[in-house]
């Protein structure tokens, strides 16, 4: 039984015009290739075909397609699935749009880096995840957080730096953690992140192979940015996942800006999907912006994935509505480019598509929206309410076995020492 | 003469190895009775059953080799091997053990190992859990940290302590801290080791010592091992211990011959041992140079002086109790180490002494390291670089007038 993938497996991209009008080519760049200071040379055909070609998506998606005759096929969701998703992105939304508001407040500090516009990427993928599959994020994780199923009032607290935060105020912003959900991270170097979840699904297959408990076929999802594909623990991991088939997709949310660094000005060539077939895996293209389409390839590749059959790299053009971090201005993204993205909005899409095919009415979704806006009000009120954390906690997590401090002059364990506890004593 | 630990049947206590409770604290005292199933030994660093390997060491020569076969091993408990095969056997014991615990480096599988650390177990315990890398030192110690969140317990070998270096970025911030950063719900029990220090004429990328790089990282432990005895014990103690530790071996030290006991035993990672007891000044040292001070020792005892030698073992944290009681004895304190002279485990060690026993210091602590030169190839030079016997002997001569 071949995957569905097997198909896309070349070096050569496809070139085929797309009369598809809402899978569009990289529409970032288009208008930046025109004047590529580099493309001098005259123009060739490759060139030409890297201008037209993008879409390699899997065989089941284009099946559907050419069914349906529409952009999105009517049976790729029910109406529960419709309104999970659609629950799912607005709570992203809604929780980011928080964030910012508090951060203009005074309520959290530092670096702030919003998901808005990019929740179908998460949505997509994580809802068809189980409880036990893992997924490590960049600093751009609280929407990953919460999709996978990390309550908001943990989300909110640990932004607000309190203790009944998820990582006990102790991480914040960039570095969400959850055991019990199985968030391996937040990290704030790009590509950090990217070897400890090879390393989670090295574990799945240790598993199974070495312990030999044959339920162990968790998944582990790797979520990045264009920015990072350039970065060596991209392509360092890329290749032992490969080599050792481990259980894992490579999710790149190429929304084509690293701060203020195009991804075209960063990288000789910007389709990242082709890296993949270069270390022996799939590389796929989709459209970020539709939950649907993201939520059919991740689908294919996280099977796959659990099958045995090794890793997926899947490239996903999508954009964030607002800046890098909430601290950036903004100002070297084109006007026109953002306002492009926005008739792309990933909730809007959804909403559009469910209303028009019946699935849900208006009322349902608006149910939903206010449910939701009270999550959100509830988790910045027990943010609020919560405590600080205490002087003690300050040397409490630093090593899972305090003995790690050492002895000191007295004979004793630093840790025995009573003002260790109270967080005073000098280690 | 003094002995510094009083503790008889004193024992590390262990914990379970199923359980991974991060959130609960694990205070234990020194006096704890361990309860483990398997009878084992665990040896307090009093000297006692060290004093086969004292003798030993004090015959080494300068450059520290393998030693003459023992003249009647018949009659002796316990068995004897080499430093890397001590490694190996602590190594395997605990692969044995515990099932979670695996290997990954470059060259440790199939080939064993590029200083036989894991010579055949790749073909005792699979390719998966011996498992060789490809070059990439940063991903695979990012790789092993991610499985030791994940449950498993993976030791990662550097080819060479230097190849590390590429691996900062995972050792700083994920290693140390990830514990932290999660308020406590993921342990990294990840063991980093490899062969560092000078060698012999190596050059000056395969002579680097890491462990001045390292010292600062909060959440991580250094080891430093020195004998086959304290190489077996301090293995075995890393990869049961919770937190991420970095055993730091010597290239020159993996072909040293002791005899250590047949039976379990396993070290205690934060202490220091004593080496050899004395009264007129405390030398605190390290790793390889042990053997440069225990030669120079040979020669101050013939000039009538009765150093104390300590080897730290623990280069974060400091056993500060060890060294503390010595220095209250003998109110001189050298330090003689392999680092380099700036920022190195020495500089550390002389601020923590001068901070915490000043009162009882009759004169300025010196310090003996490695000039702040990248080592050169030639013979010669290289054997500047380093610290020499007699400059030991010159230290003690003058500190102690």
């Amino acid at each position: 039984m071949s995957s569905a993938f097997s198909a896309i497996n070349t070096i050569q991209p496809l070139h085929r015009t797309i009369d598809n009008p809402s899978v569009s080519p990289f529409l970032g760049s288009t208008h930046k290739l025109r004047s590529f200071p580099a493309c001098n040379r005259a123009p060739s055909a490759s060139w030409i075909r890297r201008r037209f070609s993008i879409v390699a998506v899997s065989d089941v998606v284009k099946q559907q397609k050419t069914k349906s005759g529409s952009s999105l096929s009517n049976l790729l969701i029910t109406k529960e699935e419709g309104l999970e998703l659609y629950e799912d992105m607005v709570l992203g939304r809604s929780f980011e749009d928080m964030c910012a508001q508090m951060y203009y407040r005074g309520k959290m500090f530092g670096f702030v880096h919003l998901y808005n516009g990019q929740e179908a990427v998460s949505t997509g993928f994580i809802k068809l995840l189980t409880k036990e599959d893992c997924i490590v994020s960049t600093y751009r994780d609280h929407v990953h957080a919460l999709s996978k199923g990390v309550p908001a009032r943990q989300v909110m607290s640990e932004l607000f730096g309190k203790t009944t935060g998820c990582c006990r105020g102790q991480g914040g912003s960039m570095h969400m953690f959850s055991e019990e959900y199985n968030v391996l991270g937040g990290f704030a170097f790009i590509g950090e992140g990217i070897p400890v979840s090879t390393g989670a699904a090295f574990t799945s297959k240790y598993r199974r192979e070495v312990l030999k408990e044959a339920n162990s076929d968790q998944v582990t999802l790797a979520f990045f940015g264009d920015g990072t594909c350039n970065n060596g623990q991209f392509f360092e991991c890329l290749n032992m996942a490969a080599l050792w088939k481990l259980p894992i997709v490579f999710v790149v949310e190429n929304n084509l800006w690293a701060i203020g660094m195009s991804h075209l000005r960063a990288t000789s060539d910007p389709e990242i999907w082709k890296k993949g077939p270069a270390f022996g895996m799939p590389g796929v293209h989709i459209d970020g912006m539709d939950v649907l389409k993201v939520r059919e390839v991740a689908k294919e590749a996280v099977e796959r994935a659990r099958r045995g059959e090794g890793p997926t790299l899947i490239e996903c053009e999508t954009y964030r509505f607002r800046g890098h971090s909430l601290a950036d201005p903004d100002e070297l993204r084109d006007p026109a480019e953002k306002a492009h993205y926005a008739t792309r909005d990933p909730i809007a899409a959804l909403k559009k598509y469910m209303i028009e095919n019946k699935l849900v009415n208006e009322a349902e979704l608006k149910a939903i929206d206010k449910k939701i806006d009270e999550v959100v009000e509830d988790a910045v009120e027990f943010a609020d309410a919560s405590p600080h954390p205490v002087r003690s906690q300050l040397l409490e997590n630093v090593f899972a076995d305090p003995k790690g401090f050492g002895i000191g002059p007295d004979g004793r364990y630093r840790c025995e020492d009573p003002k260790f506890t109270e967080g005073t004593a000098h280690v | 003469m003094a002995v510094v630990f009083q503790g008889i049947g004193a024992t590390a206590a262990l914990t379970s190895a199923t359980s991974v409770d991060s959130k609960k604290l694990y205070i234990l005292s020194r006096r704890l009775v361990s309860e483990t199933k398997s009878t084992f030994m665990v040896v307090r660093s009093d000297g006692r059953l060290n004093s086969g390997s004292n003798r030993r060491a004090q015959k080494l020569i300068t450059n520290a080799v393998a030693t003459k076969a023992d003249s009647s091993p018949a009659t002796k408990p316990g068995h004897e091997l080499l430093l890397f095969e001590a490694l190996r056997e602590g190594l395997e014991e605990e692969m044995e053990r515990d099932a979670r615990v695996c290997v990954m480096g470059e060259d440790v599988g199939h080939y064993g190992g590029s200083y036989k650390v894991t010579k055949d177990l790749a073909n005792k315990y699979g390719d998966l859990r011996v498992l060789d890398t490809p070059i990439a030192e940063n991903s695979f110690t990012g790789m092993a940290i991610g499985a030791a969140m994940t449950g498993l317990r993976p030791i990662v070998e550097g080819m060479n302590m230097g190849f590390l270096l590429l691996a900062f970025n995972q050792i700083s911030n994920n290693c140390g801290m990830l514990h932290y950063t999660s308020g406590g719900q993921f342990t990294i029990p990840v063991v980093i080791r490899g062969p560092g220090g000078v060698g012999r004429q190596l050059g000056a990328e395969h002579s680097q010592r890491l462990e001045s790089y390292f010292q600062s990282i909060p959440g991580i432990q250094m080891v430093a091992c020195s004998t086959p005895y304290n190489a077996k014990g301090l293995m075995k103690a890393a990869i049961r211990s919770e937190n991420p530790v970095i055993l730091f071996e010597h290239v020159l030290l993996y072909n040293l011959k002791e005899r250590i006991p047949d039976e379990e035993y396993i070290l205690n990672l934060e202490e220091a041992e004593m080496v050899r007891p004395g009264e007129h000044i405390t030398i605190l040292t390290y790793s390889r140079m042990r053997y440069h001070v225990m030669q120079a020792a040979k020669t101050l005892v013939n000039k009538g002086y009765d150093p104390e030698v300590i080897d730290i073992r623990s280069l974060k944290p400091f056993d500060l109790h060890t060294i503390g009681n010595s220095v209250k004895k003998t109110h001189r304190v050298l330090i003689v180490e392999e680092c380099m002279r700036t920022g190195g485990i020495g500089a550390s060690l002389t601020a923590a002494i001068n901070e915490y026993f000043h009162d009882y210091l009759d004169a300025p602590v010196v310090c003996l390291s490695s000039q702040d030169v990248p080592t050169p190839y030639a013979g010669t030079l290289e054997e500047w670089t380093v610290v020499q016997p007699t400059q030991i002997v010159t230290a003690v001569e003058q500190l102690c007038r």
